[in-house]
């Protein structure tokens, strides 16, 4: 396939120019946006450069490539092979600043709370154990009652134990930006119990050496009893209450506007938007820049109907202003045609994109039915004269691939879908069909719809970089006319909150035998 | 007074008294009265002093009044006593053929309605029609 060609890091970033200053970070822009979550990771910092028209940047990748890429590779700057240059250093370390803290930053929490709570969960079995290991002789015998509670506290714990494991112990999905408010209040909650238990436990049995070990076990008992209190809490504060849906959030991408919407129950605002994003990954379409703008010859006939000539005047920067207020106006003034061309280039892209399609199918089908699964009952080989090759999946994808080859590149250029499907991958999904017995129609759905965002994700540890923006600090609870956005480095998520109304469910009880019918009746009217 | 209706291409046949032959879309005969109505002014509204029943919208099932039972014209449903009705001689179960020059016997109620009762005239002067009426006209003649 083609637009993926690559250049080597060095060649066009040494430059000091200021154009070609311009074109690298643009460029820049362009391969963090065209690979989404490249192995590189995105930065968090987006580096805009000023005043550049939207036309330029999407449309006409392909030629911005291939014009620049001759310029800025001749510019020879001081730095020799051996030396490093500026833009080298801040480039590393900026990847080293963002490596290691996403990657501690990451496992910190869940770390320090999985710490607490298995302590907090081996308190239980360290009260008991303490006197039994220090002062075992002096301790009083217990009998029944002991074992009951020894019963009952294992079975407690265990309960504990798996409890916490199903619910607690899970990758985290997300780094948010602020403390997580309910989590750290439940973590100081814990500490504080498990705490103030072990200080009294510390003075009152550890110290004077207390003999009454039936006391001591009812006071582990009571422990266990406290923390399936705790996780109880944890249980409701941190899963339940957000199950009841009380605010619709609308999800609109500020670049093609494609948009949805939600209901959620009671969250943060940091909360929110990470469920937001976790829909946004399966619901919305792939964000194709490609498929953005106007065609640029559209819009560029407004602008460039007039020349103006400038007589004489010295003073450079008032005309350019000047020039194009005038422009405008005269623009406005003109009578504007746009709409016309744009009505007869939409439905004549659309004519294209059904023909391409017709032939894709066509191609597809026809494909398809060059290879046949062999059963098992079947003789391998028919005639001497016929041998039939028995192919695995991958080879017979790769033989089938070729007849429709052609077709398939010419509808994704149509639809502005090269950059997702390469040909490895679409002989690995053929593969992936052929194996499963899906017909033609199945093969090409991925190729015909838009899929969601997580399509099209290569697998990456890194994750992906989100930055919330938002007037209220995150963690406030959402709240009916707020507006937070989530912003990535070449489009943001515009997310407005609205409470769901308040329903007044009202009863109305109708009989079954009332329902009788009549013929019409005759309307009569006084005049 | 008593004139022959002109025939109007009518869809249902009319037959008052005498059989009629029905056939639709033939044009119908019929033996019609002209009733002049003053209208009265009571409050702010002119009220003739009847009223009306049927039209093309309607069931025509349901009319007391008319001998055929898918006739959809309007037809007099009550007229109140000393009305400007009752004074012109419009009688209960009378079919309206007309209104001004207007055609009665293809309209909807509520078209019938309006045209009865447009404020910017005092005056209606109806075509109607009712049973017996071609058999007094035969009497009257004779």
């Amino acid at each position: 396939m083609d637009n993926e060609s690559q250049y080597s890091g060095y060649s066009y970033k040494s430059g000091h120019s200021r154009s070609s200053r311009k074109h690298r970070d643009r460029r820049d822009r362009h391969r963090s946006k065209s690979r989404d979550g490249s192995s590189r990771g995105d930065k968090s910092v987006t580096i805009q450069a000023p005043g550049e028209p939207l036309l330029d940047t999407e449309s006409t990748r392909g030629d911005d490539r291939d014009d620049n890429w001759g310029e800025t590779t001749t510019v020879v700057t001081g730095t020799s092979e051996h030396s490093v240059s500026n833009e080298d250093l801040t480039r590393a370390s900026k990847e080293l600043e963002d490596s290691s803290p996403l990657e501690c930053r990451r496992f910190a929490a869940p770390v320090l709370s999985g710490a607490l709570g298995l302590f907090a969960l081996l308190t239980p079995l360290a009260f008991l154990l303490l006197p039994q290991l220090l002062w075992r002789e002096q301790l009083d015998p217990c009998g029944v009652p002991c074992e009951g509670l020894y019963v009952s506290l294992a079975f407690k714990l265990l309960v504990l134990a798996l409890s916490s494991w199903a619910l607690f112990l899970r990758q985290p999905r997300a780094t948010l930006p602020r403390l997580f408010v309910f989590r750290g209040l439940l973590m100081a909650l814990l500490f504080l119990f498990v705490a103030s238990y072990w200080l009294f436990y510390g003075v009152r049995v550890l110290e004077p050496r207390e003999r009454d070990y039936r006391g001591i076990v009812g006071y582990a008992a009571s422990l266990v009893d406290a923390l399936l209190f705790i996780q109880y809490l944890a249980l409701v504060l941190l899963e339940i209450r957000q199950l009841q849906p009380a605010f619709c959030l609308k999800v609109v991408r500020t670049t093609d506007g494609a948009s949805r919407f939600y209901n959620v129950g009671h969250f943060s605002i940091q909360r929110a938007a990470v469920w937001v994003l976790d829909q946004y990954y399966s619901d919305f379409p792939v964000y194709n820049p490609a498929l953005l703008n106007l065609p640029k010859s559209i819009l560029s006939k407004k602008m460039s109907g007039f020349k103006v000539y400038s007589l004489g005047e010295e003073n450079s920067t008032n005309n350019s202003t000047g020039q194009s207020r005038a422009m405008i106006a005269a623009a406005a003034r003109r009578r504007d045609n746009s709409h016309n061309e744009y009505y007869y280039e939409e439905a004549e892209m659309e004519r294209r994109v059904r023909k391409r399609k017709a032939r894709l199918v066509v191609a597809v089908e026809e494909a398809f039915t060059h290879i046949k699964r062999l059963q098992d009952d079947e003789p391998a080989a028919s005639s001497p004269k016929h041998p039939r090759e028995i192919m695995d999946p991958r080879e017979a994808a790769q033989a089938i691939f070729a007849p429709m080859a052609r077709a398939m590149q010419k509808f994704l250029r149509t639809t502005r879908q090269q950059p997702y499907h390469s040909m490895e991958s679409i002989i690995a999904h053929l593969q992936f069909c052929i194996t499963h017995n899906m017909t033609p129609k199945a093969f090409l759905e991925r190729y015909l719809n838009t899929g969601p965002t997580l399509q099209y994700q290569r697998e990456n540890g890194r994750g992906r970089q989100w930055t919330l923006v938002s007037e209220e600090p995150v963690t406030s609870a959402l709240r009916q006319g707020q507006v937070f956005s989530l912003r990535r480095l070449d489009f943001a998520l515009v997310v407005t909150v609205t409470a769901l109304p308040f329903l007044n469910l009202g009863e109305e009880f109708i009989d079954p035998k009332s329902h009788k019918f009549v013929m019409r009746l005759q309307s009569e009217t006084s005049v | 007074m008593w004139t022959s209706y002109p025939s109007v291409p009518n869809m249902e046949p009319f037959d008052n008294n005498c059989t009629l032959p029905v056939v639709p879309g033939q044009p119908v005969t019929a033996v019609v009265q002209r009733i002049e109505i003053h209208k009265l002014r009571h409050a702010d509204n002119l009220i003739l002093g009847f009223s009306i029943g049927g039209g093309m919208d309607q069931d025509p099932g349901q009319n007391p009044f008319s001998a055929d039972k898918t006739d959809k014209g309007i037809y007099v449903t009550r007229v109140t006593p000393q009305g400007p009705a009752e004074v012109a001689g419009l009688k209960m179960g009378d079919k309206i053929m007309q209104v001004n020059g207007w055609d009665m016997t293809m309209v909807t109620h509520d078209q019938a309605r309006k045209r009865l009762t447009k404020k910017k005239e005092d005056v209606v002067r109806l075509l109607v029609t009712r049973k017996g009426l071609e058999q007094a006209v035969k009497n009257a003649m004779m």
